[in-house]
């Protein structure tokens, strides 16, 4: 524990005296600032203190030494321990505290004592410095917390629950508090909280108009009921798709892959557009259908129905990709052993594999309700008057009457329907043990499905992929006509002015996309091994270790998913475009807000696939001397590989397709591609749009693949095939 | 050898530091179309050498930031998309005089100069209309529509779009132009039976045209220049403008209250109104009407002269009491008559 320590209090130090404490305006990674380093906008800490007079600043380094000095003169561990504790988290909230009430135009607290100080000046945000120090601190209280008993003494357990905490107190709750306020705050801005109730429990939200057939529901009920069906319908759906993948010798596996990952790689109006040209009005197959059956043209598409279909479209692969690795998971033993007992192979399934496959069915539906309620493309293009929470929301704010009181309470309506839907799953799923991989061998034969689920599965899966299929087909044939749907002649144009090249004396890069196709790129593959990181590691800490707070903690992490982009797009310009924290305008913002945005699908997938991994597994290699790190690394990750995969390829794969919470935080200098194609879409420039969206399929086609390569398969036993039926004459 | 790297240090930092110095730079957000946009990005830098970064937003989605900004703005210059957003900026202190010379500006620029203080200049005008799709109305065999009071006639049932005043500027402009043209009682009259045919109110003010485009209703009502575009593109959308006369929208130019770069947005500014900078528009297909005497006119864009265009009265129907007390009207009366 004392080298731990040590070593965070190095490294707090460095950050404290070398390294710029303010955000430096020319970019930290430019190291222009090491020639102005004495300048007041780049120095360290240190310098700040004792050569421009910000004697405020001093705090953090007061609580550094002092921690090295209580490490050296108190000698009885645990006591030094409690003191260091005490004194790193003071340092911690003080320096916080400081940047609060410092900000760029000086002192908002405090006036009177801090006047005629450098503080008149204000202060900027915090830069790389303030970052490493604070880093060093918090890693110095949470091994002391180790130390003190905590955490079964692990500082590599304390450190990483520390970590994840801060980090989603600063980007989640920090900023989403700065919205929420406004459910409680009057029109004037005071604070007036008994205003909360009546907007909370307004009929405009609750209505039940739509039962009588007539009128119509409020939003939040619609929301739900869409929900509902959305997480059902797609479970259901995922999970036929993963059976016929691990259960039966289907012979074009490759390619339903294939069909179930290309949904979650498109940006959602392009489905919705997709949808129009097939069963809108005047779209191919109600053209179709008029002409040889006499039906008549109508627009049932806009409404719950199209809706529904998109997001059943959007949203089974992501199903698909938790319950693959559960479904894998399964032991054979178990079904084995079911078999031995007579069972006949329904029996098994009905009774042995599908309560098995419990976690993946559960977190699979709480994904597709939540990932349903905040859904903003899918309802916007086909919604017609079927009214949801997230374009209500969205309009609020954006809209032509700007209602923020409404908007943040239709969140927090939002938020409340996540939280049931959580607190639900949980019941569901229970504490039942559903580990299977216990390193015990096992044969490997899965048990065959009984014909009536296989039949069901193909019956289900096949139509559906057909039409997946017919959709993207659709969409392809799109970027390559004049006016898809009125002039149907070939053209290269919208890829032309898209992805454009010129070679001229070099090459040049004459197409209006390749700025923020390149941006995107570098975006996207910078957030997605940070979301798998921190999702897996949160997965880590929920299902392995045990602490106080564990719910609150678990439901924390799922907050920024179920909170709609639009919200969470203007919180963070509210919370981050000041100081302490300010990282408007940068491409490092539109990194975090991916990175807690998509986490939860990270923790999710971890959760379900490592509460199969029997704990024996850990307490063999903790015998056997390793720590909980090690374990960690070298027992848990690889058995991981599938929710390793699904973390990275999804949040790779959001961090390019989503659009509401990115279109209030690109700048002119960090584009991204789905705001670009939005532009495109409103000014109903749809060939190039499409031909976008096509580029950008292919390429995340092209990056599912490659990971998919690197990452491999994970190998549970010596092989995994399905047990043959013997037919019998 | 210390000594090489120093003055290599020095030279290397003394030749940022002029390049940093040179480069005078803008932050700007577009609310008009992606290619007018880039283009007139390229022709301003061109012209002054000042270095631009440029975001395309809609004016709602602008507008949300520039509030959530307020005090340490991003951006410097606003151009383009529809007035009412600027006016509001404007109202709330959220931009700032801009003090252009809008002499060679037709009237109703000028006008939106003095509601808002100077605040905001309008750069184009853009008219209010309806729009059929041909093949449709052909196929059933029913009349295109000719005045506003057309729309309420029963044989257009389920075919009309229009959005919804309370999330759409456009559809604002609709509901405050009837009421200028009818009066309100009888207005509202006239939307709650238009309000029997319409088939869905869409959020955005831009979508009932593109699905009238389509074939996915019959008639949308909106502006003429996104109507124009779409039937330049190929799509058999035909245009009216209404015979009782039609209000209008003013695309707005504003510069944000505490711009860093206060000065070469306002050389933006002085670019953006000139008759040479607005005559660019029909390259890239952008149909309004410009806001300068002297720039030439696209040939497509719809003509003042021909169109009955009303006096619209932005100061009284742009502030927040009158719109309040519309929409609660209009959500009372008119959005509940439809199917």
């Amino acid at each position: 524990m004392r080298r731990t320590i040590t070593l965070w209090i190095v490294i707090g130090l460095v950050g404290f005296c070398l390294l710029p404490w303010y955000m430096v305006d020319s970019g930290f990674w430019t190291f222009t600032w090491i020639f102005h380093f004495a300048a007041q906008e780049n120095s360290s800490g240190l310098l700040q203190v004792f050569l421009h007079g910000r004697f405020w600043l001093a705090g953090p380094l007061i609580a550094l030494l002092a921690c090295a000095a209580v490490l050296g003169l108190v000698n009885r561990p645990v006591r030094a321990a409690r003191m260091i504790a005490a004194i790193s988290a003071l340092g911690l909230l003080y320096t916080f505290v400081q940047g609060l009430i410092i900000v760029r135009g000086g002192p908002r607290l405090f006036e009177s004592l801090l006047a005629g100080t450098a503080a008149d000046a204000g202060q900027l945000g915090f830069g790389a410095g303030a970052m490493i120090t604070l880093l060093g601190l918090l890693f110095v209280l949470t091994t002391a917390i180790s130390a003190m008993g905590k955490g079964r003494g692990d500082a590599f357990v304390t450190g990483l629950i520390g970590l994840i905490i801060s980090l989603v107190g600063i980007f989640v709750f920090y900023p989403v508090a700065h919205i929420l306020i406004s459910a409680f705050q009057s029109n004037d801005g005071t604070f007036s909280p008994g205003l909360f109730f009546p907007r909370f429990f307004n009929s405009d939200i609750w209505g039940l108009g739509c039962l009588d057939l007539k009128g119509s529901c409020g939003p939040a009920i619609n929301s739900v009921v869409l929900a509902i069906l959305t997480g059902a319908g797609s479970t259901l759906m995922g999970l036929a798709f993963a059976l016929i993948f691990t259960r039966t010798d289907f012979k074009a596996k490759p390619l339903l892959r294939v069909l179930t990952i290309i949904p979650i790689i498109t940006p959602p109006f392009v489905i919705g557009l997709a949808l129009i040209l097939l069963f809108g009005r005047t779209g191919a197959a109600t053209a179709l259908f008029a002409d040889v059956f006499g039906i008549e043209k109508t627009r049932w598409l806009y409404g719950f129905k199209g809706v529904y279909l998109a997001q059943l479209l959007s949203f089974t692969p992501i199903a698909f990709l938790v319950l693959i690795g559960v479904v894998e998971g399964v032991s054979p033993s178990m079904e084995e052993a079911s078999q031995t007992l007579d069972a006949n192979r329904w029996q098994t399934f009905r009774y042995v594999s599908l309560p098995l496959m419990r976690p993946g069915l559960a977190n699979a539906f709480l994904l597709g309700f939540i990932e349903s309620l905040a859904d903003f493309g899918n309802p916007l293009v086909l919604g017609g008057n079927f009214n949801v929470l997230s374009t209500e929301i969205y309009f609020s704010i954006v809209g032509a009457v700007a209602n923020p009181a409404r908007a943040a309470t239709l969140a927090i309506v939002l938020l409340t329907l996540t939280l049931g839907a959580f607190l639900l799953q949980r019941r569901w799923v229970g504490s039942k043990s559903y580990a299977t991989v216990t390193g015990k061998a096992d044969s490997g034969r899965h048990a065959a499905l009984s014909s009536g689920v296989k039949a069901a599965c193909y019956m289900t899966a096949l139509p559906w992929a057909a039409f997946t299929a017919i959709v993207y087909s659709m969409i392809i044939f799109g970027s390559f006509v004049k006016l898809w749907g009125y002039n149907n002649s070939f053209t290269l144009d919208h890829y032309i002015r898209a992805f454009g090249v010129k070679f001229k004396n070099g090459i040049h890069l004459t197409g209006v996309a390749w700025d923020s196709y390149f941006t995107t790129l570098e975006i996207a593959s910078i957030a997605a091994p940070l979301t798998a990181f921190v999702g897996l590691s949160t997965a880590y800490l929920l299902v392995r270790q045990n602490f106080r707070g564990k719910n609150v903690f678990e439901f924390s992490t799922m907050l920024s998913f179920a909170i709609p982009g639009t919200v969470i797009g203007v919180s963070y310009i509210l919370a981050f475009n000041f100081p302490p924290i300010e990282l408007t305008g940068t491409g490092i913002i539109l990194i975090i807000v991916f990175v807690f945005r998509n986490m939860p699908v990270g923790v999710r997938g971890g959760i379900a696939a490592m509460s199969q991994l029997d704990k024996s597994l850990d307490e063999a290699s903790i015998t056997l001397g390793a720590n909980s790190f090690t374990t960690a690394r070298r027992v848990i990750a690889p058995l991981l590989g599938p929710a390793m995969m699904a973390a990275l390829t999804y949040s790779f794969v959001r961090a390019i397709t989503s659009v509401s919470a990115v279109i209030f935080l690109v700048s002119a200098k960090y584009n991204m591609a789905t705001a670009f194609i939005v532009g495109r879409v409103e000014n109903g420039d749809f060939g190039l749009a499409i031909a976008y969206s096509a580029v950008l399929i292919v390429t995340m086609l092209t990056v599912i693949i490659l990971l998919q390569l690197i990452i491999g398969k994970r190998r549970l036993r010596r092989s995994d095939r399905v047990e043959t039926v013997v037919v019998k004459t | 050898m210390t000594k090489r790297y120093v003055i290599g240090a020095a030279v290397f930092a003394a030749v940022f530091a002029v390049q940093q110095a040179a480069a005078e730079e803008l932050s700007m957000v577009c609310s008009n179309e992606q290619d007018w946009c880039d283009l007139m990005v390229g022709a301003f830098s061109d012209k002054t050498g000042i270095d631009v970064s440029m975001v395309r937003k809609s004016t709602g989605e602008t507008l949300a930031q520039v509030r959530a900004e307020a005090g340490n703005p991003k951006i410097d210059v606003w151009w383009g998309g529809t007035g009412d957003p600027h006016l509001i900026a404007a109202s709330e202190g959220l931009t700032q005089p801009i003090g252009v010379d809008t002499s060679e500006l037709l009237g109703w620029a000028q006008k939106m100069a003095d509601i808002s203080g100077g605040r905001t200049i309008g750069i184009h005008l853009g008219v209010l209309g309806i729009a059929y799709n041909d093949d449709v109305l052909k196929e059933k065999g029913i009349t295109p529509p000719s005045c506003w009071r057309d729309l309420a006639d029963p044989m257009y049932k389920g075919e009309i779009q229009v959005a919804n005043p309370n999330s759409s500027g456009t559809a604002y402009t609709e509901l405050a132009t009837l009421v200028q043209v009818f009066g309100e009682d009888e207005a509202f009259k006239l939307l709650t039976e238009i309000g029997k045919n319409v088939n869905q109110y869409t959020k955005s003010g831009s979508a009932p045209s593109k699905a009238a485009a389509r074939g996915e209703t019959g008639i949308s009502i909106g502006f003429e220049h996104d109507m124009v575009k779409l039937a330049k593109a190929g799509f058999p959308l035909k245009i009216v403008s209404p015979c009782e006369g039609t209000g209008y929208e003013v695309g707005g130019l504003s510069i944000i209250t505490g711009a860093k770069n206060f000065d070469a947005a306002k050389k933006f500014a002085e670019f953006a109104l000139s008759a040479e900078a607005q005559s660019l528009g029909p390259q890239v297909g952008v149909y309004n009407v410009p806001s300068n005497k002297n720039a030439t006119l696209p040939p497509e864009a719809p003509d003042p002269s021909t169109i009955k265009l009303i006096d619209y009265d932005f100061a009284t129907y742009g502030s927040t009491e009158t719109r309040e007390r519309l929409l609660k009207r209009w959500d009372e009366e008119v959005k509940g008559s439809g199917n």
